[in-house]
């Protein structure tokens, strides 16, 4: 997204959600790639955002999921959230970026418009260590709650700093 | 089993009569009746679920009779992967059971990790618990499985004593170590780990 | 473990009741088909509440498809919905091909369909096999899973794995479909209307089951699109959401066949609803093998995307070259620095990989939408006010596979 090497398309054609999204927040960076338009939301109105997507028809929140963009050539923030969007009647989809930056990285929670970001926010905070405001319980949700680490963050090693391996030995004489 | 001839002592059997050790006699019928309990946390459970199923059939072998209580069980088949935040459970799951019991590991993942050489999965129960058998495969197939019960079966034949003294000897409570982590991520958190120390200073001293 | 009594959330009105009692169940149960756990809050028989938990098999997924090739990681894709890995090689290639851009040839698109489509046949097999054996109808589980071996058997002969298939390439498949794998198939084909007339006359009007299912986690059309239910567990509350139709992509353009769905959403319209799709699937099947394009496989040698067969290596110098080339680090696929969505409809759900390339010939990011996480996440809600002897048949008809659900 960062470095699209895609066209951008006329503003001629554009996608009317994208339109209506510029009118809520001002000039939007959007493309298309392989036929999926996207679209980069400021953090400040992704809430807003949304909801007004919602409103116009996108009712199935697919996925949030996010991407850290340490290493990537060309990036300018470091976490790009991403927001998969469908609709269940016109079966149109839309992408929505929100990106934000260390320290503190936040943005506001989705779950007062679908219940289902409810998961997949813990999910992106457990590990990405995204925080999301508002979100009802903000815990971690698969890696134990005494670990520290955010796991899938570039500067975390695959194979972990051994904590893995941090357990008591049983024998036959414990057993 | 061991038959005593007759006549060597001048003693007369009769046709319907065994002599055999009583420890014998105790691990002929374990290794007979086995109840596995299937900690089953992957897709070797699935290769498990068809191992009890009715085109392999593990009744065939005396091992069927499935008990998801581990009290009521003496040999625990650990299928697929065991991760960071289940050890806890799987070792409180082990201590529960009573003795004498066994453990198979079956698949890669529960011996080795597997392909998941990853920050969360445990890179072979047998850091953490005693194993008696391993299963190669990814996962392994049912005719597999059913031949590690059975060398299992011979395991317990072999050795097997009516008070468990086979487990009291010093290399049974030795953990095996085939893979030992390398030195870089030791090093990373050596400082706070006491298993990682020990096991940088049993390296260091003992090459095996 | 995690969780203290204290955290789980209780409605005002049961709060002040002192008498409610809390119960562990899972993480290593039985009914919770593997590793899934639930803290039940319960008065008398009757869940108050219910916190799920998972993570217990959490092991990395997605960080390890940041450090495995494009072909190297459909291995890990076998082993995250380990009940239809099929389905999985599919789900991940399509987004490849969608991210690389690849169109594949005509014979791949219906081959994939195929196994696709055997692989929700196996699936839905399994999960509704596991509801009659959660629910007291042995008979039924051995029924099914006597089907998977015959499903395994087709996979085995085709591929040579009989579970952990790994079976598509970036542009291809890994085999081409033999006259023995057509001949087995169609075989299937024949005799698996029969078991499935026997398996409907085993349950569906099974005073027990239907007892025990009918009425039983209730999920409203409303609730289902608010809490991002997909798949089977969707069509069941008349959410008429297929991506074989919607979006249809590989081969499904070509096939006539029905979606199915009910709109009661409870545990007994999921099972039917399974049920009904095994038929439809079978439909699939029977038109894309009668119809099955003949052709290369693979796509062609001058993308420089599918290795070459042996054949093409040895006896062609554009086989020798593209095989070399493909083999070297810094010559193989060439990999835009984008991102693309793409989802296939898996027996549990949408099932689709966000992937970030960066140049290189693996992901820079391969994130997964797992349709069991927003499956599960909807559990309290589905169970809440029932019995406790309903959990069981409400996970069953949920269908969550944990390594789906943790990666």
């Amino acid at each position: 997204m960062t470095d699209s090497t895609e066209t951008k398309e006329p503003k001629a054609v554009e996608n009317p959600h994208v339109v209506a999204l510029v009118e809520l927040c001002g000039a939007l960076e959007s493309s298309t790639f392989r036929g999926q338009q996207r679209v980069v939301v400021p953090a400040d109105k992704s809430l807003d955002a949304l909801s007004l997507l919602k409103s116009r028809g996108f009712d199935l929140l697919i996925d949030v999921s996010c991407v850290d963009y340490l290493e990537y050539r060309g990036a300018k923030h470091r976490y790009g959230l991403v927001y998969l969007l469908a609709s269940t009647a016109g079966h149109q989809r839309l992408t929505v970026r929100v990106f934000v930056d260390d320290p503190e990285p936040t943005v506001s929670s989705v779950v007062p418009l679908w219940e289902a970001a409810n998961w997949l926010e813990r999910e992106v905070w457990d590990l990405f260590g995204i925080r999301f405001t508002g979100h009802p319980d903000l815990r971690r949700l698969v890696m134990p709650e005494e670990f520290t680490a955010h796991p899938l963050r570039k500067d975390y090693p695959l194979q972990g700093r051994g904590e893995r391996h941090n357990f008591p030995v049983i024998t036959r004489d414990h057993s | 089993m061991a038959v005593a001839q007759s006549g060597s002592a001048g003693l007369e059997l009769p046709e319907n009569v065994v002599v055999s050790r009583l420890d014998e006699l105790a691990s002929w019928c374990r290794k007979n009746s086995l109840w596995p309990m299937p900690f089953a946390t992957a897709c070797c459970g699935i290769e498990l679920m068809a191992t009890g199923a009715a085109k392999h059939d593990l009744a065939r072998f005396g091992a069927e009779v499935f008990r998801f209580s581990p009290r009521q069980c003496d040999l625990m088949i650990v299928a697929g992967r065991v991760v960071m935040k289940m050890l806890p459970v799987l070792q409180r799951i082990w201590q529960q059971m009573h003795e004498p019991k066994w453990c198979i590991s079956m698949g890669a993942c529960a011996s080795t990790g597997g392909v998941f050489d990853t920050y969360a999965v445990v890179q072979g129960i047998d850091r953490f618990i005693p194993v008696d058998m391993y299963v190669p495969g990814c996962p392994p197939r049912p005719e597999q499985l059913i031949q590690a019960i059975i060398d299992l079966q011979d395991k317990i034949q072999l050795e097997g004593t009516l008070m468990g003294r086979e487990f009291n000897t010093r290399q049974r409570q030795n953990q095996k170590r085939a893979l030992v982590e390398s030195p870089e991520i030791l090093s990373l958190d050596a400082s706070r780990n006491p298993n990682l120390q020990r096991e940088l200073s049993n390296s260091a001293t003992n090459p095996n | 473990m995690a969780i203290a009594p204290t955290e789980i959330e209780t409605p005002p009105e049961a709060r002040s009741e002192d008498y409610l009692w809390t119960l562990n169940f899972g993480p290593q149960h039985p009914a919770t088909h593997t590793t899934l756990r639930l803290v039940l809050k319960l008065e008398g028989e009757r869940v108050v509440d219910a916190v799920p938990e998972m993570g217990y098999l959490h092991s990395g997924f997605e960080k390890l498809g940041e450090h495995l090739t494009f072909n190297q990681y459909v291995t890990v894709t076998d082993r995250m919905n380990y009940i239809s890995p099929m389905a999985n090689n599919v789900a991940w290639h399509h987004s490849v091909e969608t991210l690389l851009g690849i169109d594949l040839t005509p014979r791949c698109t219906y081959i994939r369909t195929i196994v696709a489509e055997l692989a929700r046949i196996s699936d839905h097999l399994l999960s509704n096999g596991a509801v009659g054996l959660d629910t007291g109808a042995f008979t039924y589980f051995l029924y099914a899973f006597y089907q998977r071996e015959v499903i395994y058997d087709i996979f085995e002969t085709l591929c040579g794995a009989r579970f952990t298939n790994s079976y598509t390439r970036v542009g291809g498949v890994s085999q081409d479909f033999t006259p023995l794998v057509i001949e087995k198939t169609r075989a299937f084909l024949k005799t698996f209307p029969k078991t499935l007339n026997d398996m409907e006359r085993l349950l569906n009007r099974n005073r027990i089951f239907v007892d025990r299912t009918k009425g039983v986690g209730l999920l409203t059309k409303e609730e289902a699109i608010n809490r991002g239910a997909t798949g089977p567990v969707a069509r069941a509350s008349g959410v008429t959401r297929d991506l074989r139709r919607d979006e249809p992509y590989l081969a499904y353009s070509d096939f006539d066949f029905q979606v199915s769905c009910a709109s009661a959403g409870d545990c007994y319209a999921r099972y039917l609803v399974r049920m009904q799709e095994m038929r439809e699937s079978l439909k699939i099947v029977e038109q894309a093998i009668e119809n099955l394009p003949s052709g290369p496989v693979d796509v062609g040698i001058d993308e420089r995307m599918a290795l070459p067969t042996k054949k093409q290596v040895y006896s062609t110098i554009e086989g020798t070259i593209s095989h070399f080339e493909l083999s070297m680090s810094n010559r193989g696929f060439e990999v835009p620095c984008e991102e693309a969505y793409a989802a296939i409809e898996a027996p549990n759900g949408e099932l689709g990989f966000y992937l970030v390339g960066d140049g290189e010939d693996q992901a820079y990011r391969a994130r997964c939408r797992p349709p069991s996480v927003l499956n599960f996440a909807m559990f309290p809600h589905l169970i809440r006010g029932h019995t406790l002897s309903d959990v069981v048949a409400v996970l069953g008809s949920l269908n969550i596979i944990a390594a789906e659900l943790d990666r």
